[in-house]
């Protein structure tokens, strides 16, 4: 049986190790399209905090992992799938022929149709060789402007604050985290940000960036102009669709899958980022770009294709950000649910949130600000959907007793 | 054999030191705030519950984790955390459906219940045997672990949890 | 180490605060908690300033083993001068706050002045806040810790508090943290309310470290160990405090209507055993028992009422679990008032817990009351129209709950005994020393404990000396003055370290000097501790005596010294004080009016 996973983020190397484990016979080869070892995005922001080194980053650390687990890593980029034939084109001009295909190529950041997007010292954050140039160009005091504050944007900015740059923050939504936090949430974390040096401009459009010696002038329109020596990008991704042309792979968003993680087109999967997948909550299908998600679908994709059925019920949303100290976290339908009732607790001086919703007595989402302790609770109550009966009461009196909750109603009720 | 810790709630008295040793064991100072295990009290102390990590096979942790600092001690059955690899990220955190990996802000790391390497300190502090290290196949601890499977959607063959 | 060595000084006044480096000259000589309080208190306040004053000072302090895997190790102390005695008060209370205090990294909280509105303190480590209390000020205790935690999202924060009574000036209001427990004794609480301070909500992360970790821990599972055989550590473990009360009942030194009697009828009713019986609808009042943090004894109870009970029929809200019945509660409420009425007892103590009262001050003032009530000193047009009749469950139920809330008669049981027995003509009914209430032991039958009361630095008190077994053994006034004085120095240690009372069974000074002297820099022997026992003690008389009190002061009532016991083992006995005073003072190295020698404060560095 040939195997073939493209992309080698987490959900691929994820999906190629639990082929190996299911078929130990088979060959699985993992294509990767960045002359790096596997790593993990969600930890370049601990390199450029210069918390970590490069090895770091990296998605597993044995010397030989992969060629331990007989894995062939592959640099190169898939240009098309030949459907009929069943191979997959390489940009390196030689095509591979697979059993079972995995796409996980990924999404990369777009940048806005602005003038001068493309100038030299607008840098996106995305890959290794992004962070390495972030480095090279900022030394401290340097002035950098972020353009973007939503979840990806909140994570740099975690770390070109690190690096003691002199910062501002453009967001053109109302509000940082604008998909992550509601108002109560997102203006605590704007206060939190500037209470520690950190200009935030929300609400504010970057209509064109010029550049002029070595500096860049981006213009804000009404709000004027700003200055940078550095200009990070990080206003949003896409899924790497582009390999699908042709193929009839259907997509939306992202490639479309159903609960085993199978495009329309057989012998075809997705994970990760570029998959479109069932969401827990909704029901419906939904890209779920995060970590936990690109882990799930990998392991879930990957036994499906060696033949282990197995349903998946759903990605559940929700990130963990922390931002110069304030650790934030939401979780499902955090805007809550038609109908439902909504538990919350705000100390706007304290930096402390805590947003809880119900459909009818069971957990379907939650927003918390300044949590630490047992935060992965909102999850178990939210996927096993335990019913929370007079405890739902108590949550809305104080949603701080969620902890309570979980114990006496999921902990001794199995 | 594989051990694991049995926690029987009805014999603990929320005296807390479960949490003075475990704080002690990992930190070197008594301090309960960053104690692996958790006693939670109800109703002005009419029951108390101590909690934590029950090393699930799941492991929601250990696979969330991007970059692999999290893994099985085959020996103990534990789930590690390897700090010098972890970056802090806390992604665990919210992967862990139980809640008991958690962010310490003072490390900028996350910690969880290791066992202690197969000597779990607060279960040789319990002085009411509310908390005990026996076998893991006890029957009270499969019953526990219902729930983890309970949740378990990685598991071959559910469907339920995600 | 094992100090934290920080203070954090609170000037209410002002609303300044701030961390100041903790006097190492005087952790070495008083050690911590109470010892080390009072050298606080003594070198910041005249003794003569009334203690409603802004100008008292009110000092929540740690010990050096607070925090510790030492068993009991939660306690605190609240010290600062009594309003019920204008002695000095120490109380000290177990539960969690003590711990969560030393966490956060201070020994001592010193509390100063008077604010200008009802405030709170919110410390978590070294962020200390001090908020409005407006929306508090008037609730109960139970109220106020759900309300905060609640405000500040942290179900971790531990909290002390007032409740309407500390609000009030009751003069024997007490501070109650984690819900039922309490620093109880001598009006702690009405001072914390002088100064419109109505919480302290505390969450500490920073931990204890001890100096010598590994010598530490065996001396501390050594001493734990000790404590987990003792048949008397069982005993509490099993039955609680009130197991005690059957031995007293036994022994004929049960205080029984206002101490008029020394055996009560209905001790069964209200006993451990009754706790723990159902009754005839198959309630039983004890649930289970629970710990103070770090205590591996647990003879705490938590109990709940039975719902068909008068005094919860039609009050669901009190239907819920929660601190049950110890001696001194049972006593107060049970045989002090002739009352046998188990679910009223709780429910009282309920009351007590949730509005912030000393449970022993109460019983024996509203004992006092009866007693009055029924020589005629009292009509029920003054007493709201309730009898108070010895043995009448809904007097006491009735009248807890209106002496919390400040309504009615409650106004004047909250005065305490002395005052009300004077007030109303009788001023031989108060049962107690130095405006303090006795506990539930009859000093007829033991003699070491009368002089314990009559010399205890806080008022009437069976916590600071302990002569049971001598006074058992031997019911004169023989013998008693070197128990009394020698555990009067070593409780006086033992209130230092951070320790509770009821390891005094296993843990001798001996014991206490191996922990402290791994837990602490310097050389903690035996001898030390005792020493240090020593200083405490007679610093504190310097307190006392320099406050105006004198030797009239060490006495007992009329009823103890004249009135032969009418029954038990010590049938026809009195205290007899006359003889054991002198004996005891020359012990101590005071003059015959008990005044500290020149020789012995050289001799203790005082």
């Amino acid at each position: 049986m040939d195997y073939v996973v493209l992309g080698a983020g987490p959900a691929g190397v994820i999906a190629a190790e639990t082929l190996r484990r299911m078929d130990r016979g088979g060959r699985v080869t993992l294509v990767g399209d960045e002359p790096e070892a596997p790593y993990s995005r969600m930890a370049i922001p601990y390199l450029l905090a210069e918390t970590v080194e490069e090895e770091g980053t990296h998605l597993r650390h044995g010397a030989g992992h992969y060629d331990a687990r007989q894995i062939e890593l592959r640099q190169d980029r898939a240009a098309g799938i030949d459907v009929a034939d069943a191979r997959v084109r390489l940009e390196g001009g030689e095509s591979l022929a697979y059993d079972k295909l995995l796409i996980a190529t990924g999404s990369r950041p777009t940048r806005p149709p602005i003038p001068g997007m493309d100038l030299p010292g607008i840098e996106s954050c995305w890959t290794l060789e992004d962070a390495r140039r972030i480095i090279a160009g900022t030394r401290e005091g340097a002035r950098v402007v972020l353009m973007g504050a939503g979840f990806i944007g909140c994570i740099v900015l975690e770390a070109l604050a690190r690096r003691k740059v002199e910062l501002t923050v453009v967001e053109m939504a109302p509000r940082m985290l604008a998909r992550m936090m509601d108002d109560v949430g997102g203006d605590m974390i704007e206060r939190w940000c500037e209470a520690r040096g950190v200009a935030v401009k929300t609400g504010t459009r970057v209509e064109a960036i010029e550049r002029n010696d070595d500096v860049l002038t981006l213009k804000l329109g009404e709000a004027g102009e700003l200055e940078a020596d550095l200009v990070v990008c990080a206003t949003g991704v896409q899924p790497n669709l582009e390999l699908l042309e042709g193929s009839g792979v259907e997509t939306e968003f992202g490639i479309l899958v159903d609960a085993r993680l199978a495009t329309n087109v057989e012998n075809i999967h997705a994970a990760g980022d570029v998959a479109q997948g069932p969401d827990f909550s909704t029901g419906a299908r939904a890209v779920h770009a995060i970590q936990p998600t690109a882990s799930e679908h990998g392991r879930i994709a990957a036994l499906n294709m060696a033949g282990r059925e197995t349903a998946y019920r759903g990605s559940l949303s929700m990130n963990v950000l922390n931002t110069l100290g304030l650790i934030s976290s939401s979780f499902g339908l955090w805007e809550g649910a038609e109908g439902g009732e909504r538990a919350v607790a705000a100390d706007r001086e304290g930096f402390k949130y805590l947003r809880l919703e119900f459909r009818d007595d069971v957990l379907v989402g939650a927003l918390a600000l300044g949590l630490t302790q047992h935060v992965g609770v909102i999850r178990g109550l939210v996927q096993t959907g335990v019913r929370l009966g007079a405890w739902k009461d108590r949550l809305l009196r104080d949603p701080h007793q969620v902890m309570h909750a979980y114990l006496e109603r999921a902990r001794s009720r199995p | 054999m594989l051990k694991s810790l049995l926690i029987d709630p009805e014999k603990c008295t929320s005296c807390l030191q479960c949490e003075m040793a475990c704080s002690f064991e990992h930190e070197g100072a008594f301090n309960p705030a960053k104690s692996r295990i958790k006693v939670f009290e109800f109703e002005h102390g009419r029951r108390a519950i101590p909690y934590t990590c029950t090393q699930c096979a799941e492991a929601w942790c250990l696979h969330a984790c991007p970059v692999e600092a999290l893994s099985r001690n085959t020996e103990t059955g534990a789930v590690e955390l390897d700090e010098a690899i972890c970056v802090g990220c806390k992604v665990c955190t919210i992967a862990c459906p139980f809640g008991t990996i958690n962010y310490n802000a003072d490390s900028g790391k996350v910690a969880k219940c290791d066992l202690c390497g197969g000597d779990p300190q607060c279960a040789e502090a319990c002085p009411t045997g509310a908390i005990t290290y026996v076998d893991a196949n006890w029957t009270g601890l499969e019953r526990m672990k219902q729930w983890a499977v309970k949740t378990d959607s990685q598991a071959p063959n559910q469907s339920p949890g995600a | 180490m094992s100090w934290q060595r920080k203070v954090l000084r609170v000037d209410l006044s002002d609303g300044s605060h701030k961390v100041e480096p903790l006097n190492m000259d005087w952790a070495n000589a008083y050690l911590g908690e109470r010892g080390l309080a009072s050298k606080y208190l003594m070198e910041m306040m005249d003794p003569k300033t009334d203690p409603m004053a802004p100008e008292n000072v009110l000092i929540f302090a740690t010990g050096p083993l607070t925090g510790t895997m030492a068993s009991t190790s939660g306690r605190y102390a609240v010290v600062t001068k009594g309003p019920l005695t204008n002695a000095i008060a120490c109380s000290n209370s177990g539960g969690k706050f003590g711990a969560e205090l030393k966490y956060a990294g201070y020994d001592l909280l010193i509390l100063e002045g008077r604010s200008p509105q009802p405030v709170y303190l919110h410390i978590v480590d070294d962020r200390v806040e001090i908020l409005p209390a407006d929306e508090l000020w008037g609730t109960t205790v139970w109220h106020t810790e759900e309300h905060l935690k609640a405000k500040h999202q942290n179900p971790l924060l531990k909290v002390a508090s007032i409740g309407k009574a500390g609000e009030s000036g009751v003069y024997y209001a007490c501070i109650v943290n984690d819900l039922h427990r309490a620093a109880g004794r001598s009006g702690v609480g009405a001072v914390m309310g002088s100064k419109n301070l109505k919480a302290i909500a505390v969450h500490g992360t920073v931990g204890v470290r001890v100096e010598d970790p590994k010598a530490f821990m065996a001396a501390a599972k050594h001493c734990n160990d000790l404590l987990a055989e003792s048949d008397g550590r069982k005993e509490l473990t099993e039955l609680g405090t009130n197991a005690m009360m059957d031995s007293m009942q036994e022994f004929g030194s049960l205080p029984t209507r206002n101490f008029r009697e020394v055996q009560f009828e209905g001790v069964e009713k209200v006993n451990a055993s009754a706790m723990s019986a159902p009754d005839a609808s198959g309630h039983v009042n004890l649930i289970t028992n629970k710990a103070c943090f770090g205590c591996t004894i647990a003879c705490g109870r938590i109990a709940h009422i039975n719902e068909k009970h008068f005094t919860i029929v039609n009050r669901p809200e009190y239907r819920h679990a929660s601190g049950g019945l110890e001696y001194e509660t049972a006593f107060a409420f049970g045989p002090a008032c002739g009352i046998d009425d188990i679910d009223a007892l709780t429910f009282a103590g309920y009351m007590m817990n949730e509005h912030g009262m000393d449970p022993i001050s109460f019983g024996v003032t509203l004992a006092a009351a009866m007693e009055l009530y029924d020589i005629g000193a009292l009509t029920k047009e003054q007493t709201d129209g309730i009898a108070l009749e010895f043995g009448n469950a809904e007097a006491l139920t009735v009248m807890a709950e209106k002496t919390g809330k400040g309504e009615g008669f409650g106004k004047e049981l909250g005065l305490g005994s002395k005052r009300l027995c004077e007030k109303y003509g009788h001023p031989e009914l108060f049962m107690g020393v130095k405006g303090q209430e006795f506990p539930g032991y009859d000093t007829r039958g033991l003699q070491g404990m009368g002089l314990g009361y009559a010399t205890s630095n806080r008022g009437a008190c069976h916590l600071k000396h302990d002569t049971f077994a001598e006074d058992m053994e031997d019911q004169s006034g023989t013998g008693k003055a070197k128990p009394c004085k020698d555990t009067q120095d070593s409780t006086a240690a033992l209130d230092s370290t951070g320790i509770c009372l009821f390891t005094a069974g296993s843990w001798g000074p001996e014991e206490l000097a191996m922990m402290v002297n791994a837990a602490c820099e310097g050389e903690w022997d035996k001898a030390r501790m005792l020493e240090t026992g020593e200083r405490v003690w007679n610093l504190e008389r310097q307190f006392n005596l320099a406050a105006g009190l004198t030797k009239a002061d060490d006495t007992l009532p009329k009823r103890l010294l004249e009135e032969p016991a009418p029954s038990g083992t010590a049938k026809g006995k009195v205290t007899e004080l006359d003889k054991m005073l002198p004996e005891y003072y020359a012990l101590r190295g005071w003059t015959e009016e008990g005044v500290p020698t020149n020789e012995t404060l050289a001799r203790l560095g005082l």
